[in-house]
């Protein structure tokens, strides 16, 4: 991403919030912001940075979304065949000018907005990605594998429906405020997700989205410094994202966090998601996300594998399951157990997820069992294990692993 | 998550149709695309040309050989397909039951690999 670039889309969601604060409009606003963008893109560079790239983009937006909202209310008249009727010019001029926001940040308020429970996940992340991260419609396509008209669909999709929501660019009442903050790190999480599991090599666009996460999300801690959460959210992605370097072969091949070479995790990532969790803990409400970095944490700090300090994780997991209770969190739980106590104690953890109707990820539970089988030295049952495994993921680098886990403990 | 819905049919559903029956078949597929474009789930989708058109390529030892047709003992063949983006298996099972070729013949519903994945 270039410096201007950059510049462009931490000024998005500000650009955007001045337009909707002054015409309303959302979804018409918000492709105006699209245009100013591609307006400056195009132009920065031969004409240079204006003193005022904000303003800039505000007036350039403003006047395309007087426009829009021009041929709007046209459309409209003649819709309504009320052509005799001279109605009053509504945006004659390009508005009166339009100031800065200046100290005032509506960036909650659009990412509230974006992540409206109206909206499926996959269209709060495209929403996001649009009008909160200033990406364009080719740019999100390209990290999501679909083609550029199927993601304008979904994104304008998105903005119908938020507007038959009846949503108004307000924060939510009080009441709904948690659920709602819960459901914009929980895309954000999504974002960096995505990002960080594509295997690298192949999916250069779809890396991108784990840096466009840690940025949003340090953008939102910017505006809320004291909400433990964000703190976690954003230790997390770090204290995962710095083992990127190491997570995969150059072929995208996965290396399991036991075999990666350590010194190629970052290192700065790990200090300050590490010192961010530690804060956060010491200070604030505990939530999910900072148990998940506590833990993230504790194997960044480890030396090397056999330092990892796995009472500590267990402990932890039994933290994190007693304020989210779910099977994929039973299921590392598991196998810490497995190191810190034994293999036979972590498979009697198992048991009762085989019957889970909230375990969806089957292939999970078939290879950590198998993993936990070959550490108890059951070797066949733990290849038929790996086997099966790689038959029910639906990741290419994962059935590979799967598969070569299997080979090496062929009976031959 | 993609997933692929495969329409299979054969000879004796398609040619035991009315011409109601197939008009409507061909409206199903229209209502569906669009509803599948409007929200922006539909990656791709086609349907194909008759078996009769069909050419079955082999490679044995190196040399390649091409027969007519698909192999003699195939009753069901597929008939078209929809790439669609969904949130999960069940929603994609849903716009699969909505085929009138689900009625008739039968429509599979398959999760496409990618190349995301994460270490274990």
């Amino acid at each position: 991403m270039s410096g201007f670039e950059l510049l462009l889309r931490e000024e998005t969601p500000q650009v955007l919030s001045a337009l909707v604060r002054h015409y309303g409009h959302f979804d018409l606003a918000e492709e105006a912001v699209q245009e100013a963008l591609l307006a400056a893109a195009q132009q920065w560079p031969e004409e240079g940075v204006p003193d005022n790239p904000r303003g800039w983009l505000i007036r350039v937006g403003s006047r395309r979304l007087t426009d829009l909202l021009r041929s709007e209310s046209a459309r409209r008249k003649r819709e309504e065949n009320a052509a005799n009727l001279a109605a009053p010019e509504e945006f004659v001029a390009a508005g009166p000018e339009i100031d800065d926001p200046g100290g005032q940040d509506d960036t909650l308020t659009l990412l509230f907005l974006c992540c409206h429970p109206a909206l499926s996940p996959a269209s709060q992340i495209a929403l996001t990605l649009r009008a909160v991260g200033g990406l364009s419609t080719a740019q999100i396509a390209a990290a999501f594998l679909v083609p550029e008209s199927t993601m304008a669909q979904r994104i304008s999709r998105a903005k119908r429906s938020i507007k038959q929501a009846g949503s108004s660019f307000e924060m939510p009442p009080e009441a709904e405020r948690d659920a709602r903050m819960g459901a914009v790190l929980h895309v954000l999480y999504l974002i960096f997700n995505e990002g960080y599991t594509a295997s690298s090599g192949t999916d250069l666009h779809s890396a991108e989205l784990t840096t466009e996460a840690i940025r949003l999300v340090r953008g939102v801690r910017r505006l809320l410094p004291d909400d433990g959460e964000v703190a976690g959210l954003l230790a997390l992605m770090l204290l995962t994202d710095a083992r990127r370097p190491a997570r995969t072969e150059p072929d995208g091949r996965l290396i399991p966090l036991a075999e990666q070479d350590r010194s190629r995790w970052n290192k700065a990532a790990i200090e300050e998601g590490d010192a961010l969790v530690t804060d956060a803990l010491s200070r604030t409400q505990l939530g999910p996300y900072q148990v998940q970095a506590a833990i993230a944490a504790v194997h960044g700090t480890a030396e090397r594998a056999e330092d990892t300090d796995w009472p500590q994780i267990v402990a932890l997991y039994q933290v994190l399951e007693q304020i989210s209770d779910n099977p994929m969190v039973r299921l590392n739980h598991a196998v810490a157990v497995s190191m810190a106590t034994g293999p036979k104690e972590g498979l009697a953890l198992l048991e009762p997820l085989e019957s889970d109707h909230r375990m969806t990820d089957h292939h999970r539970l078939e290879a950590v069992r198998a993993h936990l089988l070959e550490m108890s030295g059951d070797l066949d049952g733990a290849r038929a294990g790996y086997l099966l495994a790689a038959r029910r993921t639906t990741s290419i680098p994962e059935r590979h692993y799967l598969q070569s886990k299997a080979d090496r403990l062929n009976p031959s | 998550m993609k997933y692929m819905l495969l329409i299979y049919s054969n000879p004796e559903s398609w040619a035991g149709l009315s011409a109601e029956q197939r008009e409507a078949l061909g409206r199903s597929h229209e209502e569906l695309s669009r509803e599948l474009t409007e929200h922006g789930l539909l990656v791709s989708s086609a349907g194909l040309a008759d078996p009769i058109t069909t050419r079955t390529v082999s490679v044995r030892d190196d040399i390649p050989t091409t027969t007519d047709g698909p192999y003699a003992e195939a009753k069901e063949h597929l008939a078209g397909f929809y790439l669609v983006e969904c949130e999960n298996i069940d929603q994609a099972i849903d716009y699969a039951a909505r085929m009138p070729d689900a009625k008739y013949v039968a429509v599979e519903v398959r999760p496409v690999m990618d190349s995301s994945g994460l270490e274990m």
